[in-house]
Formats: structure tokens, C-alpha cells, sequence
């Protein structure tokens, strides 16, 4: 298992160093080094206000760290204009608000704003950008429907290919999957997973499900209390002592079927009910 | 309408035209203009442009008919060779020149600045209700104003200065009151709301304690009247608008951003909070010199971008249009004002009794749409 290395990171494109971060007068994190492996799809995972999102939110730029920085392509990310630090890093926040009637290729565009200016308002390689995101994303063929008229999954999808319109090299996803049904869930990690192979793209998320994390993420950070517990790839971190550690679950850690990567299966509190048929009331 | 032009990828180009229009697709209306090779382009809707042209055209038709119109009535081609400097008879020329079209521009000009305010703040503060004579700053520039009517006199310029001071304060006060971590439209609204109430029982106790000539004075400029508007405003009005309208221009495309949630504008490189107070800025200095002209005319900032976007079935708050449709309501109810009632009244009585309407039907059937 090996530990946070605060300071001894190497140089990757984007990392934050001893940041202190909270909001107003309540501190959440304090001296908090992180950084993201080049090219990886690196998946932050914890439990409820552990400070997870909030880690993403100052790597994004929403959140002005208390103390600290965050550097971005070796300077320090508040020195970039906002369009230039938009076009090296994309962001799906949580709740985003689509524009009443919008069509899907409409909000897709708007993804393209930090290539634009007053007077390059549209140009081929927006009209690119915008059909390769929608492609990518399988949402091409809804192109001219409402936004508001789509499904959960859709929409997250509509949302994924405005991110992806910006063509940054690096993408920020604040729980992508919250409010998903469960196919729609791993859909959308699916696609997740095809966006980070291609052109080497570093994807960072945060996620609620251990076990979505532990297949998809190629590096994972578990975070309690608003420090790191453990980082590195999730067969080499991910055991029962962690999970009890992180989350306080009693569990047993066995390889996925499908894909041989860690599956935390919650230890039984009581005795299998299978044999009972009658549901327990709580 | 097929002036456009929809080039072929496929078609063998040679020399690229200097400018070209093109269909976009990403909905059935959207065209780009773009020079050669990328080097500039301009993005439109053919809807919104359309109904720019047509509202233009109305515009121009509602100016000939006010200037026509009156006791001393004036045919259309006088009117009309009077424009152009060769007036069949001096009276005519006084009466075109000098009397209704100073009057008319007066009209179209703070109809589209407070057409154009409405847009802003409806944008600003996500809610059909966001018009700055609902959230107050219409009322704290009326009571600068009133202060300045009763205090200095007033002439035109100190008037004005009243309410521009007045609707800046109002902004200023409701902004800071209303910010915790960034300001949202509904705490924004409720906070303008209650300063609004608050300046207007300052208004009524500053008319109470006033002598009756002023204060009826202060009473019917509170009405909003284009009556012996002249030149002196127009040009007032006019430079005003010329002075916001670039700005707005400037923050039109991260106005559209920030309606998305001031997350995801902040991941597509837009500062929230810096274009919310630029777009405060802009949208309170256009009401405040719509009521400085014209006193408070209400709910023309309310209707304009309403229609507006309703004809241009555009998403989000498009400005420009907005401009025209409010130009056109309040050119048509100073129309109706003077010559189509028993007797004429202040074009602000006319736009608070279709305002009302309007607001009554809205509020009904924003009601049904977030109870079903």
C-alpha cells in the first residue's frame, strides 16, 4: 500500500500542494498534496463530506484554496486568463442548468466558448469539435432534440459532450453518475473509460461506488477526513483493512469476475435471508 | 429570403469567397458569417434575425404614423419631405421636427433601454419576474429623482443625475445585501423586492412633506409622461445608450454562459461574478436613464424580452431584440396615450394598464406550469 507523498510528487501536469481548503469559516482539508497521473483516469473516492468533491472543486478552479496552490502545466493555475485555464481543463460540475429549450447540438456548441472570441464566433473547427464530441458520445442522433426532453442518461451524456467540445487534455467530473440508474450508470463510466483511452486524455472523477471506481479508475485516491488515505492503482491498494479504514465497513475484497479487478462485497451483518422469504421491516 | 449561401464541402472551392454565410448544425435556424479562411466569423439565428427586420420595419412604420398623427395632421410623403430638410411649410417643419419626432425618438429610446434592461436582468437573475421596475431600481431611481424634483428644483440634467444616483445606490445596496458566496436571482429578487417597497413609502413621505405645486409637479413626472420631451433628451438618451450598448455587446456571449450555472461557466472560462456585476452595472445605469427621460414607465422592461423570445423562439435572453420590442411597445402606447383615448393621458398610465394584464396572465400561467 503506499502512502501520500506530500512535496515528493513528481511533476505532473496538474497537482495541488499543501492546500488547506473549506468554505467560509469550516476547514475541510488541511495541507493536502495530491497530484494526477499524467494520461490517467484517476477516480477520487470516499465517504459522504469527506471533501472528495471539494479536492476536485479546487483543482477546478470553483474553489479558492484557503492556503496552498494548484499548478497546472508547471504555473500556478489562478496566473492563467480563464479562457486559457478552460483550454487546458474541461469540468462536468454536478448540477449544471440547461438554457430552457436548448437543443442538444446548441449546448453542445456552447462547449466551445473558450475557443471563441467577440469576433471568432464560429468556425470550422468549432463545427468539428462539436460533431466529434456529439459522435464520441453517441448523442449525435439527438442532435436537434430539446434537451429538456431527454432521458436522465441522455442528458449526462449531452453534458459530457459539452466538456468534450472544449478539447481539453485534462477533464475534471464531479460525480457523473449521481442520479443514474444503475445501466445508466455504468454507460456513462463506459464512456468514460473510451474518452480516457483516446488521445491520451487525463480524466479525474469523483465517485460514490467503490466498486465502479475500482473497475474503471486507473489510479485511485481514497480519501477520510479531508486527508488521502491510500493512492495508487486499485488492485494494488484496494483490501479489507482499506475499506475499513476509508468507508468503516466490514468487507471481504474478492477479484471481479468480469474483470479481475478488486469487488468490496459488504460483510452480512446477520444471517443470509435466503432462506426466509418474508422481507425483514426495518 | 435565399440569399444565403450553403457551401458543399464536397465541391471543388478554389478561391474562397471574402465572406461567406453558412448553415450551422446545431439547430435548424443557426447561420455563421465568416470571412476567408476563419479569420473572422459572427454567429446569428434566422428567427431572431428575422424578427429584428420585422420589428424594425414596424418601428419605422409606428415613427411615420406618430409623426403624421396629431391636431395639425400631416400626410405621409410631407412628412417625409420634411425629413429630409425641404417641409412643404415652415409650421410643418416645427411641428415634425421640432414637436413629435424629438418625442417619438424619445419613445423608442427608453422603450429599448428599459427593453434592453428587462433582458439583462431577466438573464441575471434566471426568473420572468427579474425587471428592474419589480425588483426596485426603477423605484430607487424614482426617488432620487423625486428628492432631486423637490430638494433642487430639477432641472433636466439634475433630474436625471437624481435618478442614475438613485438606481446605481438601489443596485449597489440590493447586490451587497443580497451576496452570500455570489449572488443568486431569487435572493436577488426577493431583496430588490423589499428595497423597492421601501424606497417607494420614501417617495410617498417625501411627496407628503413637500408643497402641493412641487410635489404635483413630482406627482406627474412619477406617472412617466413623454410629454414636451425634446431634443435635449433625445441626445441625453443617445449617448447614454451608445455609452452601455458596447458593453453589452462585450458581455452578451459569457451572459449566455453564466445562465448555464456559475460551475460549469467557470469550467468554460467565464468569471461568473465579475460578468454579474458588469451586466448589474449596465442593466441599472439603462433603467435609470429611461426613468431620468421619461419618469418610472413600468412594465415595458417586464413584456419586451418576453415577446421578444417568444417570436424568436431563441433560448436564453437575447438582448437586441428585446432592445426593438420594447422601442415598439412604448412607441405604440404613447400612440394610444395621446390620440386613441377620450382624452390624452401619460403614456405610463397607458403601460401600467396593459402591463398589469400581461402580469396577471404570466403569473397565471407560470403558477399552472409549476403545479403540473
Amino acid at each position: 500500500m503506499s502512502e501520500p507523498r506530500p512535496g515528493s510528487a513528481t511533476e505532473s501536469r496538474l497537482h495541488g500542494r499543501d492546500l488547506t481548503l473549506g468554505y467560509d469559516e469550516r476547514v475541510i482539508s488541511r495541507e493536502l498534496s495530491v497530484s494526477i497521473p499524467d494520461g490517467s483516469f484517476t477516480v477520487i473516492v470516499g465517504p459522504n463530506a469527506c471533501g472528495k468533491s471539494t479536492l476536485l472543486r479546487a483543482l477546478a478552479r470553483m474553489l479558492k484554496p484557503t492556503a496552498g496552490t494548484v499548478h497546472l502545466d508547471g504555473q500556478l493555475i489562478t496566473q492563467y486568463a480563464t479562457k486559457e485555464a478552460a483550454r487546458r481543463l474541461g469540468l462536468l460540475p454536478q448540477s449544471s442548468i440547461a438554457p430552457d429549450g436548448i437543443t442538444v447540438a446548441d449546448l453542445v456548441s456552447r462547449g466551445r466558448y473558450p475557443h471563441q472570441r467577440m469576433f471568432r464566433q464560429w468556425s470550422s473547427a468549432d463545427t468539428n469539435a462539436v460533431a466529434e464530441a456529439m459522435t464520441d458520445t453517441g448523442v449525435a442522433d439527438l442532435k436537434h432534440r430539446r434537451v429538456d426532453e431527454l432521458s436522465g442518461g441522455q442528458r449526462q451524456r449531452v453534458w459530457l459532450a459539452m466538456v468534450l467540445a472544449q478539447q481539453t487534455p485534462i477533464m475534471l467530473l464531479d460525480e457523473p453518475t449521481t442520479f443514474l440508474d444503475i445501466a445508466h450508470q455504468v454507460d456513462v463510466l463506459e464512456l468514460c473509460h473510451d474518452l480516457h483511452g483516446r488521445h491520451g486524455r487525463t480524466l479525474v472523477a469523483v465517485l460514490h461506488d467503490l466498486n465502479h471506481a475500482c473497475r474503471y479508475a486507473t489510479h485511485l485516491i481514497a480519501m477520510r477526513d479531508g486527508q488521502i488515505v491510500a493512492e495508487g492503482s486499485p488492485g494494488e491498494i484496494v483490501d479489507e483493512a482499506l475499506v475499513h479504514d476509508v468507508f468503516g465497513l466490514a468487507c471481504r475484497v474478492v477479484d471481479d469476475p468480469e474483470t479481475g479487478t478488486p469487488l468490496v462485497v459488504p460483510a452480512a451483518r446477520r444471517l443470509a435471508p435466503a432462506t426466509e422469504p418474508e422481507p425483514v421491516d426495518a | 429570403m435565399t440569399t444565403t449561401n450553403t457551401r458543399d464541402d464536397t465541391a471543388t472551392d478554389t478561391a474562397p469567397r471574402a465572406v461567406t454565410v453558412e448553415r450551422i448544425d446545431l439547430s435548424p435556424t443557426s447561420y455563421t458569417v465568416r470571412g476567408r479562411g476563419d479569420r473572422w466569423s459572427v454567429r446569428f439565428d434566422r428567427r431572431v434575425a428575422v424578427v429584428c427586420a420585422a420589428l424594425t420595419t414596424a418601428l419605422a412604420v409606428v415613427l411615420l404614423i406618430s409623426l403624421a398623427v396629431g391636431d395639425y395632421s400631416i400626410g405621409p410623403a410631407e412628412v417625409l419631405r420634411t425629413l429630409v430638410g425641404s417641409p412643404p411649410d415652415p409650421l410643418a417643419d416645427f411641428i415634425v421636427n421640432g414637436r413629435r419626432l424629438p418625442r417619438a425618438l424619445v419613445a423608442f429610446l427608453v422603450g429599448a433601454a428599459l427593453g434592453a434592461s428587462g433582458a439583462v436582468f431577466q438573464s441575471l437573475s434566471r426568473n420572468p419576474l427579474g425587471s428592474p421596475d419589480v425588483i426596485g431600481f426603477t423605484s430607487g431611481a424614482s426617488a432620487g429623482a423625486v428628492f432631486v424634483i423637490l430638494v433642487a428644483g430639477g432641472s433636466m440634467l439634475q433630474v436625471a443625475g437624481g435618478a442614475i444616483v438613485g438606481g446605481l445606490l438601489t443596485a449597489t445596496a440590493v447586490y451587497l445585501l443580497a451576496y452570500k458566496r455570489g449572488v443568486q436571482g431569487f435572493r436577488l429578487i426577493l431583496v430588490g423586492i423589499a428595497a423597492g417597497a421601501m424606497l417607494q413609502s420614501a417617495v410617498s413621505y417625501m411627496l407628503m412633506r413637500a408643497d402641493l405645486i412641487e410635489a404635483t409637479g413630482a406627482q406627474v413626472w412619477l406617472t412617466g409622461s413623454l410629454n414636451t420631451r425634446a431634443w435635449e433628451h433625445v441626445v441625453a438618451v443617445a449617448i447614454g445608450m451608445a455609452v452601455v450598448a458596447p458593453v453589452l455587446l462585450g458581455l452578451s456571449r459569457p451572459m449566455r454562459v453564466i445562465e448555464m450555472g456559475d460551475d460549469a461557466a467557470t469550467g468554460l472560462g467565464v468569471d461568473a461574478e465579475r460578468t454579474r456585476v458588469g451586466m448589474l452595472i449596465a442593466a441599472t445605469v439603462l433603467a435609470a436613464m429611461a426613468v431620468a427621460a421619461a419618469g418610472p414607465i413600468s412594465f415595458i422592461a417586464l413584456s419586451a424580452p418576453h415577446l421578444a423570445r417568444r417570436l424568436a423562439r431563441a433560448p436564453g435572453a437575447t438582448v437586441g431584440s428585446a432592445a426593438l420590442m420594447g422601442a415598439l411597445l412604448l412607441g405604440v402606447s404613447d400612440l394610444v396615450a395621446q390620440w386613441m383615448l377620450p382624452s390624452p393621458l401619460p403614456v405610463g398610465v397607458v403601460t401600467v394598464s396593459v402591463g398589469g394584464l400581461y402580469l396577471i396572465w404570466l403569473l397565471a400561467r407560470e403558477g399552472r406550469r409549476h403545479h403540473v
